[in-house]
């Protein structure tokens, strides 16, 4: 891609976004809407800047709920996807109840998970956002590893391959790209469910908490500068996801 | 004829296969199938589709095992000439793995046999030379066309220089153009490296351009209706294409596929009375 086209590209949803703000501002301002209904964007930016330091700290908490359970439930998701593509039996009997599970909203049940633990412990947040993204990164990487092209699988019988050279040269390859598919649904689910774990309970720290505790307060435009550290976190995590992908990718498909 | 090329390289002794047996999906792919291929040949199998002939190439390369009779390929079973890649098999798809570069592509199956990393770089520089692909051994599949595909695919299979190399349809995929051209490639090659060739293909032009013999096969249950030789010589080219022995051989294999064709037709309008 050029630098000129991708300028085009960037353009665009530029202007737009710039437009929607100043819409925003414009109808808060003209007509007089309280701040308790709605609050203006430069006033969402001042709060933002006011308290730097505390979104810092609830980003940092909920941050790190994200990336733990994203890094366990990844590591484990794998593990078992390994399992089950060699297992098929396994896989017939986990796969629609995984599927099912992506499809629910499943952290609920950190509610229930937070009587399990002390009210203050950070632990059944992780083990919520794990759980969310063990399922997805099982569901795609078990595709990956078993949905490999026949005539490769008859090319390696051709080489009198063992199974074990086939899952290394072809199944595991070819599940790479699904895990970083399934990374970017991932990351951002991850840091999703660790904010709403923090509405069932457990310490006021984390940017949910913070927002909840905010609008309670009537303190409008605060709750919306913890609302802009969560999508500026949610979109690092993204980013993140696409760079890794990207690095990894050098020059596979088109 | 030299000594060498009396020597068998596939014996298929009165072979059958059938699918899902006892099922009622039962399947009679092949029926008493007896083929021998010299050392040095150039065998082609046609047919109308279903009529067994990658069955008989998949019984050959031991990626399914006959219902009846026995295959030796090199004077081994075929299982083990399998495990002792023996022969190197290209399909109508390239097969290539996206996700290495046309050299990874080739030292595949080397890295199999273990061959340590300098000796396979040193094998596939020499196969990209053989196959006129020099300067594309870095570069990914989906960076080369379908035909540059396909001379990697049969680079790949040749890798290990094995003495037999199975294709199906290996250019069914291909432009007319394209396809003329890699069959005088495939010709060269097959000389340069004196490798026995089974060649599936739909393409009459094709199996007599190419081939010694061609088989001509029946539709289902398979089997060999007539084995044609071709007497074009070993050196071919372009001007082989316009021999009255080319038209000759191509007339041969016409009348023997039709024939089968008429029996095809004659035995479906049996059926269709009957079942009336």
């Amino acid at each position: 891609m050029t630098i000129l086209s991708r300028a085009k590209n960037i353009t665009a949803p530029l202007i737009f976004g710039v437009v929607f703000l100043a819409l925003w501002e414009g109808v808060v301002v003209g007509f007089d809407l309280k701040p308790y209904f709605l609050a203006a964007p430069s006033k969402i930016v001042e709060q933002f800047f006011k308290n730097t330091t505390r979104i810092w700290e609830a980003t940092v908490v909920s941050g790190t709920n994200a990336l733990v359970g994203l890094i366990v439930g990844t590591v484990l998701g794998v593990a078992m996807s390994f399992v089950l593509s060699r297992f098929r039996f396994l896989s017939q009997l986990v796969t629609p109840l995984a599927i099912s599970l992506n499809a629910i909203p499943i952290f609920v049940l950190v509610a229930v998970l937070n009587n399990m633990y002390s009210i203050t412990s950070e632990i059944p947040r992780r083990f919520m956002v794990t759980l969310v993204v063990y399922f997805i990164v099982l569901v795609n990487v078990a595709r990956g590893l078993t949905q490999v092209r026949s005539i490769h699988v008859e090319l390696m019988r051709s080489y009198a391959a063992s199974d074990l050279a086939i899952l290394r040269k072809v199944r595991v390859p070819n599940a790479i790209p699904y895990l970083f598919t399934a990374l970017k649904v991932a990351a951002p689910a991850s840091v999703i469910t660790a904010f709403v774990s923090e509405y069932f309970g457990g310490s006021q720290n984390g940017l949910g908490s913070r927002i909840t505790s905010n609008i309670a307060n009537s303190k409008n435009a605060a709750a919306w500068a913890y609302v802009l550290g969560a999508c500026l976190l949610g979109l690092a995590f993204y980013t993140v996801s696409i760079i890794l992908e990207s690095l990894t990718r050098k020059g596979q498909t088109k | 004829m030299s000594a060498a090329a009396n020597i068998s390289a596939v014996e298929v002794v009165a072979t059958s296969k059938i699918f899902n047996q006892g099922s009622d999906k039962q399947v009679d792919a092949l029926l008493d199938v007896n083929l021998t291929i010299q050392s040095g040949e150039f065998v082609s199998l046609i047919g109308p589709s279903g009529c067994g002939k990658s069955t008989l190439l998949r019984l050959v390369a031991n990626l399914l095992e006959p219902t009846q009779g026995s295959i030796r390929v090199n004077n081994k079973t075929a299982a083990q000439a399998r495990l002792d890649q023996d022969y190197g098999m290209a399909f109508q798809q390239a097969g290539l793995f996206d996700w290495r570069t046309v050299c990874k592509n080739i030292e595949l199956p080397l890295e199999l046999k273990g061959w340590d990393k300098n000796k396979r770089e040193a094998r596939a520089i020499e196969m990209l030379g053989l196959v006129k692909l020099e300067e594309f051994g870095n570069m990914y599949p989906w960076q080369l066309s379908g035909g540059m595909q396909q001379r990697v695919a049969i680079a790949r299979a040749l890798a290990a220089h094995p003495p037999l190399l199975l294709m199906d349809e290996p250019f069914g995929a291909l432009d007319e153009m394209t396809r003329e051209y890699m069959q005088g490639e495939l010709l060269r090659i097959c000389a340069e490296t004196s490798t026995t060739v089974v060649f599936v293909t739909h393409s009459i032009p094709e199996a007599v351009y190419l081939s010694n013999r061609v088989v001509v096969m029946s539709p289902r249950p398979g089997r060999i209706l007539e084995v044609i030789d071709v007497n074009l010589g070993s050196k071919r080219n372009e001007q082989t294409r316009a021999a009255d022995g080319f038209f000759r051989s191509i007339t041969a294999v016409r009348e023997a596929l039709r024939g089968t064709h008429a029996e095809h037709v004659a035995a479906n309008a049996i059926r269709g009375a009957e079942d009336r």
